[in-house]
């Protein structure tokens, strides 16, 4: 597969297995000959039962994982980019420009306000400090974090609340591909609609999305195409 | 006394040798301390061993040598020191700044202005003027190598966070020709502006950490500060009891018990003739 | 892209019989931030030394992008141009704050000193930029005046890097920069040290025991053990999917509190 003019991300042939030293060598093979794409305006969505590895292709894509073989190809800038054998310092470009990604749960560092995480995104995408904040600011409203918890680091937050600034954080930049692990789990509708509102947005501007929705109403709203990662199972050698 | 028990000033001609081509090196080399091989002189570290030794190389048959000590040619050092090149060398002596060909002084630059047939040698405690903020020694070498004096102004800047001003007052680092720092010996800042551009040869001997050091004639010398605390030279509010004068460096001499006070030339010489041309327009 | 900052190609040194450091090599551009982990023993201190210039490698080199652009091996380079180095585009955070501040000058003195041995002669200039520095490492302005030697140990280490930098250096090195601080201290440490990586766009070399802190303030991340890079990358993937047998070890020797 050779990437086209639309598309953002091209994945193929991927194959990802742990190798676990401190049990023996233990094998634990995740996917195999994974194969997909996400255009321009997309929203591709992972499928499949829980345990398919859907979350760790999410990784594999974004450089937090590492893969076995395959290729990860971007559209980064002006060029491809194959985020499997990139150079970290590759990678750290690619991240700060084209690609971005929404955790499941906000990884909490002590002491920062939960208005300085998102305004640091903002600043990392080349945003002055004052236009930072206010981004970040705009981006707290609309997910309706109340002000009041805009200056306190989010260690005590609830999890809604703590999901809330971990997505402005992904959406503070200007990503071209947004990758989102189950963004919407911990929220509840009125919030989850801010949510979709804003992936629509961004979908619309010409933005891709890899995702990955628990929730099946999210999941039918917004999703392009469904990938089912069953298909990609590895399978045990005969 | 038997004829001869010493050499011509104390020291062995190798010796004397030894020290003028430190002299010649330091001479060469504005600013610079060069070590030399201190001896063991028959006075203890502390009370001028260094300047005696420069002194006692240079010195010839034909010298006039004044000898003072905080401006004074009467305290105990000037007049034992005085006493000891009269032993050893036989060499004149005067406390007449004009007359003498070398001055060795402890701590003040006379009020006299010097002449190119003068020498001044001055007696060093410490050489080294990073010493007090960095104490080690292949540190400080290297720092003057590489002319990185940085930290001289950060001692200066601490003054001023201290006290306002610029506290220190006597031992005032100076630049010497646009190079090395120095520190001009203990003599009040007020004596700083003396040393540029001084027509005299300026030698400068500590002879505890067996350094010496030279400024010769007509070398510009500059006093370090900062553009917004300039070097200022010290004023006195008070003239001299003696012979009036309100340009010299003056000594606060206690009267009584009941905070009597009054402010004499520190220089005994420049006030003596002062006070004697006074004397002799009173009696036209 | 342009060329990296530094470059480490086949690094070894040895003590006697003992290998410290064997064949490292690696590439850092600027404003990137690698940590150098391992246990003691593993060599990660004796690298960052000769990386930085303080102790002469054995073999290979070390090549630095100077301001004008020009990449010179720091083995060429003379006593005089690396102290100047050290001066302005480098720094170098030292555990023990007392190495690495003149405990007998006040805050502002060790501020300013860089600002004056780079010839900068107007005292209220100088003094100014040192209150700045001060505030922006939260010290309070009060204690300008004030000898590090008065201040508790977080404030000490907050000291020596405004001291660092003062001059808006490219690169700093920094070893084990929370190394014995109390862990709330630490914690306010790492935060205003990751703000002023970012903010600055510095290039840092890290060395560090503490894998949290090597998650904190880096991107990527060098693993040694015995003199050896066992594993190396983004620091986020080597932590989440460490591959190496003694990486996973390290990994899951964390405990979680």
């Amino acid at each position: 597969m050779t990437p086209s003019a639309q598309d953002l991300l091209v994945v193929e042939a991927l194959a990802k297995r742990f190798t676990l030293h401190l049990h023996g060598g233990a094998d634990l093979p995740v996917v195999a000959n994974v194969d997909f794409r996400v255009g321009r305006g997309e929203c591709v969505v992972l499928g499949g039962p829980s345990g398919a590895g859907k979350s760790s292709i999410l990784k594999i894509v974004y450089g937090n994982y590492g893969c076995d073989a395959g290729r990860i190809l971007l559209a980064d800038g002006g060029r491809v980019l194959d985020i499997a054998g990139a150079h970290p310092h590759e990678v750290i470009l690619a991240r700060r420009r084209t690609m971005g990604y929404v955790s499941q749960f906000l990884r909490v560092i002590p002491r920062v306000s939960s208005l300085d995480i998102v305004a640091a995104a903002a600043r990392d995408a080349g945003l002055g400090a004052a236009e930072a904040k206010a981004r970040a600011a705009a981006l707290l409203q609309r997910l309706n974090l109340p002000e009041r918890l805009w200056s306190l680091p989010p260690a005590t937050f609830s999890g809604g609340e703590q999901q809330r600034v971990n997505i402005a954080r992904g959406f503070a930049g200007e990503h071209a591909l947004l990758i989102l692990d189950e963004p919407t789990a911990s929220l509840d509708a009125g919030n989850r609609e801010a949510v979709i509102a804003l992936i629509g947005e961004r979908r619309a501007q010409g933005a891709g999305f890899l995702a990955i929705f628990h929730d099946d109403d999210v999941r039918a709203r917004l999703a392009d195409r469904i990938v089912d990662v069953s298909r990609f199972a590895p399978r045990e050698a005969a | 006394m038997s004829e001869r028990a010493y050499n011509f000033a104390y020291l062995d001609e190798q010796t004397k040798r030894m020290i003028r081509r430190a002299i010649l090196k330091a001479v060469a080399i504005p600013g610079y301390q060069v070590p030399f091989a201190s001896r063991e002189m028959p006075m203890p570290y502390g009370w001028g061993t260094g300047g005696v030794q420069v002194t006692a190389a240079i010195l010839g048959p034909d010298d006039v040598l004044k000898v003072i000590d905080q401006g004074a040619d009467d305290t105990t050092n000037a007049v034992s020191i005085r006493a000891f090149f009269a032993r050893t060398a036989d060499v004149a002596t005067t406390t007449d700044t004009r007359e003498a060909t070398i001055i060795q002084t402890r701590h003040r630059v006379p009020e006299t202005s010097l002449t190119e047939n003068q020498i001044l040698v001055y007696q060093v405690p410490i050489p080294e003027p990073l010493r007090f903020l960095e104490p080690r020694e292949t540190e400080t070498r290297t720092m003057h190598a590489l002319a990185e004096y940085g930290v001289m102004h950060v001692k200066l800047y601490e003054d001023i966070s201290r006290h306002g001003h610029i506290a220190t007052a006597y031992a005032y680092p100076a630049r010497v020709a646009g190079r090395y720092i120095m520190d001009p010996s203990p003599i009040p800042k007020f004596d700083n502006p003396k040393l540029d551009n001084c027509p005299a040869l300026q030698l400068f001997g500590a002879g505890r950490e067996k350094r010496i050091y030279a400024v010769p004639p007509y070398t510009k010398v500059v006093s370090l500060d900062f553009e917004d605390h300039p070097f200022e030279r010290t004023k006195f509010e008070a003239a001299c009891e003696f012979c009036g004068a309100r340009d010299s460096y003056l000594d606060e001499v206690v009267t009584d018990d009941r905070g009597g006070r009054m402010f004499v030339c520190s220089d005994t010489d420049y006030c003596e003739k002062r006070q004697a041309a006074q004397s002799r327009k009173a009696a036209e | 892209m342009s060329a990296p900052l530094l470059v480490a190609r086949g690094l070894g040194k040895r003590f006697g019989a003992v290998t410290a450091c064997r064949d490292i090599g690696f590439e850092l551009e600027e404003g990137e931030a690698l940590a150098i982990v391992g246990e003691s023993g593993s060599g990660k201190t004796t690298l960052l030394h000769m990386i930085a210039g303080l102790m002469t490698p054995d073999s290979g080199e070390v090549r630095y992008r100077l301001r004008d652009g020009a990449m010179r091996d720091l083995a060429t380079l003379s006593e005089a141009e690396r102290r100047a180095l050290m001066r302005t585009d480098w720094g170098f955070v030292h555990q023990d704050a007392a190495r690495g501040l003149r405990m007998n000058v006040s805050a502002g003195g060790n501020i300013g000193e860089r600002l004056m041995a780079l010839g900068d002669r107007h005292y209220g200039r100088i003094r100014q930029s040192a209150a700045q520095w001060l505030e922006r490492v939260e010290i309070p302005i009060g204690r300008l005046d004030d000898s590090p030697a008065t201040y508790s140990g977080g404030m000490r280490q907050r000291l020596q890097i405004a001291r660092n930098l003062v001059t808006a250096p490219r690169l700093v090195f920094m070893d084990e920069p929370t190394g014995g601080l109390d862990v709330s201290v630490q914690a306010r440490l790492l935060d205003l040290i990751r703000t002023l990586i970012s903010e600055m766009g510095l290039a840092v070399v890290l060395v560090t025991h503490d894998l949290s802190v090597a998650r904190l303030l880096s991107n990527r991340i060098l693993v040694m053990k015995q003199g050896e890079v066992i594993e190396s990358g983004l620091t986020d993937r080597v932590l989440d999917d460490p591959r190496a047998p003694y990486t996973q070890l390290l990994v899951s020797s964390v405990l979680a509190a």
